[in-house]
């Protein structure tokens, strides 16, 4: 017992000193943290951009990484439903707790597309809340930046003025690189895609895309031959001009369709660490849209 | 107002005689253009009127679609934090069903399952009755209680019309210091299957050492502690549970305090983004009092015995799980073992029996099982499990007669068993599972079974 009470004493002499300790849910949130918080901040992932947010597990690890957060960073409207809970039970840790200002939920600071008008399991896997993929579109990570700035500044008082700073900084550099994406991005315009999961609504409506249909016969039901079929015949009456998965996807489906209609499959990273080139929120961007601007131009 | 003043005018010109005839023309005339101009007039403001509407309903059209394609960017401030719709069930707890079944074939009756060396569990250990038959139907229903608890209730219907409280418990949520508490009816956190549900089973049966040792799954009435420790991704969770002992190997007392007691430790990780791992060592130490079985005795006539005394259990647990880049969509391997050790101390007392009456007993007994499921496409698994058991020693003091206890007869029950399960969806899945059970000294067992999974309702957890 007075090992137990010696431990507890340096654990909280110890993080008294240390920075802020962030668990961010997905990587995108991570980044961002990384972005405004410099060198206050020590951030972990729960998940990587080659693992689908939907199926993690509570592993021991996010387990200990929960117990020993000031701040978590997530998605919210339900994406984390299967494996959250569990670690904020288990953690035992006050501060992250639903309603505490260390729980952040970026889907509270955006407006939701896809919000379904009835909830059925029969419909696959939907969100009450809405689509909750909101990291696709960079005015998107714009409105939570600003919101995650002022949290940042409510955990840590004492670093606030830094992280306002920072946040300044970012916002400008964001702003300019939304401006450049877009001028970019302008020959995409009601390019029409078709897409494997519905990860991409924010995507589309910021460049203007026209996703014509997804591979997936519902949302987070795997496609098989007979839906992947049906979208074959659908695409021949409405023609799309390029197919579009996330790295996380499993490559077959959307191999499947092209070989059957010589579209090009572009595979976008959907957030920070899908690809090579999105090694930062910036760069995830510089390569979503390059990406599919290589691929409308193979379609021409 | 017009039109009033204008009849008006007509009917005092009209009610004036003197006119001669062509002036009356000249009116008439006049009168006509006057009415020709005002109509004409009034067209126009009709005609105008209705152009301002359409105008306005343009406005207010053009006006949605700008919300509707409310260009993001342009709201400089953040939008401020949504409210939950209220509704009167928004309160309503979550709630969940799991609906299963089974069609078994076997070619030994179940009701003459036993394992043989060990002392009877008692629990629901035997295999499931051949034919058709449903399986546990579970209602979960879980919500938090304020800030500071949540409270989870899991109702169980067995086949047979039986209903059983399988947990209600309340839990902490947030105490800090990585601290968390747990009150109520709950599954011990000993060993890594204990806590699972039934229904989140690799196999349709749990392993031979939790139906011998703790009568497939030990929950017991008490209070849990646990704590985390500070560490940085290596997970280092030690616990202690008191309870009631109203669960196999314990048996209820009429006594205040604790009957049951256990200690648990877990150590786990990530070895890399594809592999991690938790390996556990628990301990279940309880009491007993008149922990019955039956029996026969030396001459084939069946006989009652009763056990008092202490009964410790330690448990060592260890679980591997490997999925690429940590994604289990496509493929995932999950290596998983426990080792279980029971010691015995006290007396059995038969009732019936031919020559014994009272006498010690002590026990030292083991077993152990190691399994493994591999998903080799998505939504398909098969996986294998082997279980091995020794009765170990057993020492029957004066006034026993090892004759008059035939099941404790030294043996080393072991069963392997194969399955294959597909998982349409998250919510359901369908499995064939045949396994050779030689839990019996006598014959060896045949069994197949065909099994549906369900899951209605709120989103179940998914465990490690």
């Amino acid at each position: 017992m007075k090992l137990l009470l010696a431990m507890l004493a340096l654990t909280s002499s110890v993080s008294a000193h240390a920075a802020l300790n962030v668990l961010a849910c997905e990587p995108e949130w991570g980044a961002l943290v990384q972005e405004l918080g410099g060198d206050k901040v020590k951030v972990s992932n729960a998940t990587t951009a080659l693992q689908d947010p939907h199926r993690i597990e509570a592993r021991p690890s996010l387990i200990a990484r929960a117990r020993n957060a000031d701040l978590l960073v997530c998605t919210g409207a339900e994406l984390e439903i299967g494996w959250l809970p569990i670690l904020l039970r288990d953690s035992g840790n006050a501060a992250i707790q639903p309603g505490q200002a260390g729980n952040f939920e970026a889907t509270r600071y955006v407006t939701m597309l896809e919000k379904p008008l009835r909830l059925d399991r029969a419909d696959g896997d939907v969100h009450a809340a809405g689509n909750p993929h909101i990291q696709t579109d960079p005015r998107n990570i714009a409105l939570v930046a600003d919101a995650l700035s002022k949290t940042l500044a409510t955990v840590d008082a004492t670093n606030g003025a830094y992280y306002q700073a920072r946040y300044a900084d970012f916002k400008l550099r964001w702003q300019a690189a939304i401006s450049r994406w877009e001028t970019q991005a302008a020959p995409l315009k009601g390019t029409t895609i078709v897409v494997q999961h519905k990860a991409y609504p924010y995507l589309e409506n910021w460049l203007g895309l026209k996703q014509v249909a997804t591979l997936e016969p519902k949302p987070g039901v795997d496609p098989s031959v007979a839906s992947l079929s049906a979208v074959l015949a659908k695409i021949k009456q409405t023609p799309a001009k390029m197919i579009v998965r996330s790295a996380y996807n499993d490559e077959r489906p959307a191999d499947w369709l092209a070989q059957r209609t010589n579209l090009p499959v572009v595979v976008l990273a959907f957030t920070v660490g899908g690809t090579a080139g999105a090694s930062n929120l910036f760069g995830l961007f510089d390569d979503t849209i390059s990406r599919l601007l290589a691929a409308d131009k193979a379609a021409k | 107002m017009k039109r009033t003043l204008i009849t008006s005018s007509i009917l005092m010109m009209l009610g004036t005689p003197a006119y001669a005839a062509d002036d009356l023309t000249a009116i008439r005339q006049e009168i006509q253009q006057m009415k020709a101009s005002y109509e004409a007039r009034i067209q126009q403001l009709e005609s105008r009127l209705a152009q301002t509407e359409a105008a306005t309903k343009q406005a207010d059209k053009k006006a949605e679609q700008a919300d509707t394609k409310a260009d993001l960017a342009s709201q400089v401030a953040a939008v401020a934090a949504q409210p939950a719709p209220s509704r009167e069930s928004a309160f309503n707890p979550a709630i969940s069903l799991i609906l299963a079944g089974t069609a078994n074939h076997s070619s030994l009756s179940p009701s003459t399952y036993s394992i043989g060396g060990f002392i009877p569990s008692g629990g629901e250990v035997a295999p499931n009755a051949r034919g058709f038959s449903l399986g546990e139907s579970e209602l979960a229903i879980s919500a938090n209680i304020d800030p500071d608890y949540r409270g989870n209730f899991v109702l169980a219907m067995a086949p047979d019309n039986t209903v059983g409280i399988e947990n209600a418990f309340i839990q902490t949520l947030g105490l800090g210091y990585g601290l968390s508490a747990k009150a109520g009816r709950f599954y011990s956190d000993i060993g890594y299957l204990n806590k699972i549900h039934a229904h989140a089973w690799d196999f349709t049966d749990a392993p031979l050492v939790y139906k011998s040792f703790l009568g497939n799954q030990f929950a017991d009435d008490g209070v849990q502690v646990k704590w985390i420790a500070p560490t940085d991704s290596l997970l280092v969770e030690l616990g202690a549970e008191i309870g009631s002992g109203r669960s196999f190997p314990a048996t209820t007392k009429d006594k205040n305090g604790s009957v049951a007691g256990a200690l648990f430790a877990h150590v786990g990780g990530d070895y890399d983004e594809s592999n991690s791992w938790r390996a556990g060592l628990s301990y279940l130490g309880v009491g007993a009092q008149d922990r019955s079985y039956t029996d026969v005795d030396a001459l084939g006539a069946p006989t009652t015995n009763a056990f008092s005394g202490k009964s410790k259990t330690l448990i060592a647990d260890f679980i591997w799980k490997w999925a690429p880049n940590g994604n289990s969509t496509v493929n995932s391997l999950k290596i998983q073992g426990e080792y279980m050790r029971r010691n015995e101390d006290g007396d059995l007392t038969c009732t019936g029996c031919a020559t014994s009456t009272t006498g010690t007993l002590a026990t030292t007994q083991s077993g152990w099982y190691l399994q493994t499921v591999y998903q080799f496409m998505p939504h398909w698994r098969v996986g294998l499990r082997h279980d091995s058991m020794s009765s170990g020693s057993v020492v029957l003091g004066t006034g026993l007669s090892a004759a008059d206890f035939p099941i404790l007869a030294a043996y080393s029950p072991s069963r392997n068993t194969v399955m294959m399960d597909y998982s349409p969806s998250e919510y359901s899945r369908f499995r064939v599972q045949y396994a050779r059970d030689a839990s019996r000294p006598t014959e060896i067992d045949n069994q197949f079974s065909l099994q549906y999974i369900t899951s209605l309702g709120a989103h179940g957890a998914h465990t490690f």
